[in-house]
């Protein structure tokens, strides 16, 4: 038998070359990978050649390489942020300790935990947004699609990667689970709600990765502060490729959000349904859906599961070594509103106990400053239309404010005066047909479908009109 | 024992300050136009019982019963369900055990209750679980309805232990749901509602696999776990209902579930109380408890109408009937006792009434029995399980047999279920005890042994002599020779031996003689019953104890608080 290359099929800085054990493993898994790939990934196109990026390294300067490639043989590679040396645990009960580089047993359990929750969003997206290729507004957006397929199966490979590594034959049966749960799947679903909601359009598809893809920034910062150094390191590089996923959300959003403007100042009654675009309503509904259902993927409010991982190092908040100076978070308390009996109380909580909800209060910002320059992008297109971001508790399934309902404004309401208005609130049956039937494929080069602005700029500094995917 | 992604909430009331914020006057009654958590639907021969626990009806306030776990006020609801499916629905032959939340079938005990709970809380609260989950077990052997666990989420701690008390577990197979017993790696404290009993003795997982399966917080899905035969079996979700439907029909066959039942009305107890003296007062038993000298008077009266002999009769007498409806009462009060009277020391058995009553109904219910009448077989293995509760009073117990007592055939079962038993020997009032065919083989203790096997272990021929006097009068001095009373002393003895022996006793320690006592009732062989209510719960009490567990920073005191525990490494 002839020596496998692995640097060249699979890129790599964990020493793939000599390390036999991940060799093994990763000979075993790949094929099954690869046959989730073509049963799951992007539908219609995998033969077809992509302008893709690949990351071949975790060199900050020039870490990816730029080049058309058919989907299945993209080389997704396994890249580790460069170890700092004398790394030390940086909060919790083993402040200031070596960080490990081993799984510690006493917290296999959590560890496994994090990282298969993780490693299960990572395919679930995949599977979500395998049909949109068919509607896509151009070929610039097709290509962007695809490139956030290929790195989140990149992400899920950097999951197997810690499995595979770290936790012994009970990680590669966790590595086969991960390819065996699907999105939605009636018999097997994927862990977490979010990722089991069909992504059928592209509105959703812009509301999915400017939200659900800002809360694995989150995550994954959190989890970059992880005294596990190689889980730390492991999400340091995901997080590099995380930021261009946010990107497409964002800029599509914005992108749609000026096309409606455009077309609402077209139309004679400002209906930007009868110019075949999308109403700002609608992309208001959309936010309201998606944010509220990426709210609850960080959690319950007061999380004992938050606190042990905290106190244990194991997930920290977001930016911990920067942003913050005292890292135990013992001795002080949070101050939250809970649902008790009904109505809205505020009580007073040990702050590890209320970790998600420092780290949902950082992903919020985050999106309300999107919010502020989408409402910019509205302004400067003359329109008088101000999108608003709902309420942390409206339209929630998870935590204290799943046990009532709200407006989007965060008021308590009564289920019936809830219902009355769910049209008004969340998308209908009536908009996802009104955006099935305008969303048809554009590939001709230069050329964008009508409810969406073409961007400012192409990919790599390349044009607009560039042949992204040659079709 | 109830684990959760997030079991916690803001305000821990009592925690750690081993009291409970007020335990209340517990009530064993209910039924199912009160359950707040469980609901059952009857189909033909196929009882489908469903867990959906409401999380803001605790029994005590303090704590939220998320994610199906269970407190006292969710399990006496299991107890009533499993009781009336035997009384009121006899022609059901397959009970199925599920969940009516998603993603998890039961996390079990709930861990916040736990915390915040007194040890005497505890550990009644577990030997009643304990005691529902044995009388299930006892229903598939004996009222052939036969329970299966349909694990439709995961089942964690007490979740899974209810699942090892049913005869079959099945699985679902999502790629998430999982069984698991977490309670070393996460609480510090043992899976004691039967779970490690049930592991190696009931369901013989070899010992390395329980050892793996007991320490791995996360459990095993239904792969793993069918490998290791912690479940019999499992389906996708999309084959579950179908799967379920196909093992549901092999089991209860060309059965149709036509038998009626009985009703079981509520036991109805009056409470009163006079120059300190509380007395619980129902139709045929009488509980007279005197806080002072930590006693408590039990009277059980005999029948004073002659049995049901058809079963016709038998049926519409149901719950009326005296063995059954004695014994119903004579459940309540133990368990009264139990909760809301711990600091009775001693309970005082007597009996009052016909003897003759006694032995005449119970030959009626024999005789309809053999015949194969199902309530005759429900009302015996009722008394059974009353008196095994009796075996397990965590209390001294003496019997005091008096002229114009009625300590003769199932009561005289409780003569032996004492520690001590003894009978006035005054030569102007007769007393006498009468021994019933029942006592070789109707009501055996959890030991698989009748109560006279295990206390004449040593005299095999003492044994052969009481059975040659079956039905017989037996005198003091006979009762004392055969080893049946303990100690017969004639009127003019009697005050100061009794008084003396009461009043020695309820001077002792309490723990001591709850260990001594428990440590001597149950000779002879071991049996999974057994090693659960002695060993596992043994065990279980010494680390519901220990620092390690309750301690400061003890593991269940750390329990939804943002430290991890602290452990003292010394092995004891």
């Amino acid at each position: 038998m002839t020596a496998i290359d692995y640097q060249s099929k699979i890129p790599n800085n964990v020493d793939l070359n000599s390390d036999r054990r991940l060799q093994r493993a990763l000979e075993h898994w790949q094929p099954r990978f690869l046959a989730w790939w073509n049963d799951m990934g992007p539908e219609g196109f995998q033969s077809k050649d992509c302008y893709l990026r690949t990351a071949v390294s975790a060199d900050k300067e020039g870490w990816a390489h730029f080049d058309y490639v058919r989907m299945p043989d993209y080389r997704w590679g396994i890249f580790l942020a460069d170890r700092e040396p004398g790394r030390k645990v940086p909060f919790g009960d083993h402040y200031g300790e070596a960080a490990w580089q081993d799984v510690p047993g006493e917290f296999r359990t959590a560890l496994r935990r994090i990282i298969v929750t993780q490693g299960d969003t990572e395919p679930a997206s995949v599977e979500q947004q395998r049909n949109l290729g068919l509607t896509a507004p151009s070929l610039y957006d097709l290509r962007n699609l695809f490139q956030v397929n290929v790195e989140e199966a990149r992400h899920l490979w950097a999951m197997v990667y810690l499995l595979q590594s770290y936790f012994g034959s009970e990680g590669r049966d966790e590595a086969e689970e991960l390819l065996a749960r699907r999105a939605g799947d009636a018999d097997k679903p994927r862990i977490l709600d979010a990722f089991n909601q069909p992504c059928n359009d592209w509105l959703s598809f812009f509301c999915f990765t400017m939200f659900a893809d800002r809360d694995g920034k989150f995550q994954l910062g959190a989890l970059a502060e992880s005294g596990f150094d190689p889980l730390a390191r492991t999400c340091r590089f995901m997080l590099t490729e995380e930021a261009h996923h946010m990107f497409v959300g964002d800029t599509g959003l914005e992108r749609i959000l000026r096309r409606s403007a455009q077309l609402t100042a077209q139309d004679p009654n400002g209906d930007a349904r009868a110019q075949g675009g999308i109403d700002l309503m609608t992309i208001q509904k959309y936010i309201n859906y998606w944010f509220s259902y990426c709210l609850d993927l960080f959690g319950s409010e007061v999380s004992t599961n938050a606190a042990d991982w905290f106190g244990a190092g194991l997930k920290g908040r977001f930016g911990e070594e920067k942003r913050f100076t005292e890292h135990t978070a013992l001795n002080q308390t949070r101050s939250l509103e809970l649902i008790r009996d009904g109505q809205l109380s505020s009580h007073e909580v040990e702050l590890r106990l209320a970790m998600n909800e420092i780290l949902r209060d950082d992903y919020i910002d985050d999106c309300v400053n999107a919010i502020r320059r989408w409402n910019k992008a509205l302004s400067a297109e003359g329109i008088d239309f101000q999108l608003e971001l709902p309420s942390r508790r409206f339209h929630r399934r998870q935590g204290t404010y799943a046990a009532a309902h709200f407006d989007p404004r965060g008021e308590l309401v009564s289920e019936a005066e809830f219902e009355r208005n769910r049209t008004a609130w969340l998308p209908v049956d009536a908009d996802r047909q009104y955006l099935e039937s305008i969303m048809k494929p554009v590939f001709g080069v230069g050329q964008i479908a009508n409810w969406i602005a073409p961007p400012k700029r192409g990919i790599n500094d390349n044009e607009f009109a560039y042949e992204y995917v040659r079709l | 024992m109830a684990l959760s992604a997030d079991d916690a909430h803001a305000s821990a009331a009592g925690h750690a300050d081993h009291g409970h914020a007020a335990t209340p006057v517990v009530s064993f009654v209910t039924g199912p136009d009160r359950y707040k958590h469980w609901s059952y639907r009857v189909q033909g021969a196929v009882a489908t019982v469903t867990l959906a626990v409401d999380k803001d009806a605790p029994m005590v306030p303090g704590y939220e019963l998320k994610l199906n776990s269970y407190d006292l006020g969710v399990d006496i609801e299991l107890a009533d369900i499993v009781r009336r499916l035997r009384f009121s629905h006899p022609g059901v032959r397959c009970v199925v055990i599920t969940s009516g939340i998603a993603k998890m079938f039961c996390a079990g005990a709930n861990i916040k209750m736990l915390a915040s709970s007194t040890h005497t809380w505890k550990v009644n609260f577990c030997k009643f679980t304990n005691e529902t989950r044995c009388e299930l077990e006892d229903a598939t052997t004996f009222s052939g309805q036969r329970y299966i666990a349909a694990v439709n989420g995961t089942a964690a701690g007490g979740g899974y232990e209810l699942a090892e008390s049913c005869a079959e577990i099945y699985l679902i197979d999502d790629g998430n749901s999982a069984v698991s017993l977490p309670e070393v790696p996460l609480l510090g404290v043992l899976p004691g509602t039967g779970g490690l009993t049930r592991l190696v003795d009931k369901r013989k997982v070899r010992r390395d696999h329980a050892d793996v399966f007991c320490t791995k917080g996360e459990g095993f899905r239904l792969r793993d776990a069918l490998r290791m035969r912690l479940v019999d079996g499992g389906w996708p979700k999309s084959k579950w209902e179908q799967g379920l439907q196909d093992r549901v029909a092999a089991i209860v066959g060309a059965e149709t579930g036509a038998e009626p039942g009985i009703e079981l009305p509520d036991v109805v107890v009056e409470t009163t109380q006079e120059a300190g003296i509380t007395t619980l007062s129902y139709p045929h038993v009488q509980v007279r408890i005197d806080p002072a000298a930590r006693t408590a008077h039990l009277l059980l009266r005999a029948p004073t109408q002659p049995p049901e002999t058809t079963g016709d009769s038998l049926v519409q007498a149901g719950a009326k009937a005296w063995s059954f409806a004695a014994f119903a009462q004579l459940d309540d009060a133990l368990l009264q006792l139990r909760f809301n009277h711990n600091q009775v020391g001693l309970i005082l058995l007597q009996t009052g009434g016909d003897a003759q009553q006694v032995l005449a109904h119970d030959a009626a219910l024999t005789a309809l029995r053999d015949q194969g009448h199902w309530l005759a077989r429900e009302i015996q293995l009722h008394q059974a399980r009353v008196l095994r509760r009796l075996d397990n009073m965590s209390r001294s117990m003496f019997a005091l047999v008096l002229p114009g007592s009625a300590f003769a055939g199932v009561l005289a079962e409780v003569l032996w279920s004492a520690d001590r038993a003894y009978m006035i020997d005054d030569p102007d009032k007769p007393n006498t005890i009468h021994v019933g065919p029942g006592s070789f083989g109707t009501y055996l203790m959890h030991n698989g042994q009748t109560r006279l096997q295990t206390r004449l272990i040593g005299e095999p021929e003492l044994l052969a002599a009481v059975q040659a006097r079956i039905g017989q009068a037996i005198s003091p001095s006979d009762a004392e020779q055969l080893g049946l009373v303990t100690r017969s002393p004639d009127d003019l003895d009697w005050d100061d031996e009794v008084r003396l022996a009461i009043e020695e006793r309820v001077s002792f320690s309490p723990d001591a003689l709850t260990g001594m006592e428990q440590n001597l009732r149950f000779a002879g062989p071991e049996t999974c019953d057994t090693k659960l209510f002695g060993r596992l719960t043994a065990w279980q009490n010494w680390i519901f104890q220990r620092p390690n567990a309750v301690g400061s920073r003890g593991a269940l005191t750390m329990y939804g608080h943002p430290q991890a525990p602290v452990y003292d490494w010394t092995r004891t």
